[in-house]
């Protein structure tokens, strides 16, 4: 069920390559986690749609009860 | 339409402001629900709740109607706003009382500064 830190991060990476991001383990349980991902692409974006974006990238990492990750609290912006 | 997202747009037409949550705005049943639920109701904003743990269907059609992937969806006036990091941030910031405003929602602005002053 829990997912690796890295993971998300390449996960992430490989739609923002030239993002900056940052994983945090909230709990120590692989389980919860907060990222913030800052990327150029995101100027002109609303939250709603930085935070979309960044989903896509985790393709249905989130979803569901059965998700792999319960937890991702999402910070984005652009730089 | 399916019948989750008729109903949606039923709910999200009828109530200016509605969450859609895990439990109940009185006995939330994940903490970031809980947030959220915590933010409306200290600043004494109404708003209409949806248990999606009482209702499957509404559980997964709410995420395809919003093509958000997460429990709690906050709606404005039949917009979908964001989940907990958007309304806590929006909440933090001010836009959240300029957002109500803007669309008439009553609120205590007091209590919503009283919040960011425990916060800052």
């Amino acid at each position: 069920m829990a997912m690796q830190a890295q993971e998300i991060e390449a996960l992430i990476r490989k739609a923002f390559p030239d993002a900056q991001v940052t994983i945090t383990d909230l709990a120590g349980d692989g389980n919860h986690y907060a990222a913030e991902v800052i990327d150029e692409s995101f100027r002109g974006m609303n939250r709603v749609q930085q935070q979309r974006a960044v989903y896509a990238a985790l393709k249905g990492r989130m979803d569901g009860p059965s998700g792999e990750l319960h937890a991702l609290a999402l910070t984005t912006k652009a730089p | 339409m399916s019948n989750a997202e008729s109903r949606i747009k039923e709910t999200i037409t009828n109530n200016d402001v509605v969450l859609y949550m895990k439990g109940t705005k009185m006995m939330p049943q994940c903490g970031f629900s809980s947030r959220v639920a915590g933010v409306l109701n200290y600043m004494g904003v109404e708003y209409a709740d949806v248990d999606v743990l009482a209702d499957d269907d509404i559980r997964q059609g709410i995420k395809d109607f919003s093509d958000w992937p997460t429990i709690p969806q906050l709606y404005v006036k039949g917009e979908f706003v964001g989940g907990c990091d958007i309304i806590t941030e929006m909440m933090l910031s001010g836009e959240l009382d300029q957002l109500f405003e803007a669309n008439s929602v009553a609120f205590d602005k007091d209590a919503a500064d009283k919040i960011r002053e425990a916060n800052a």
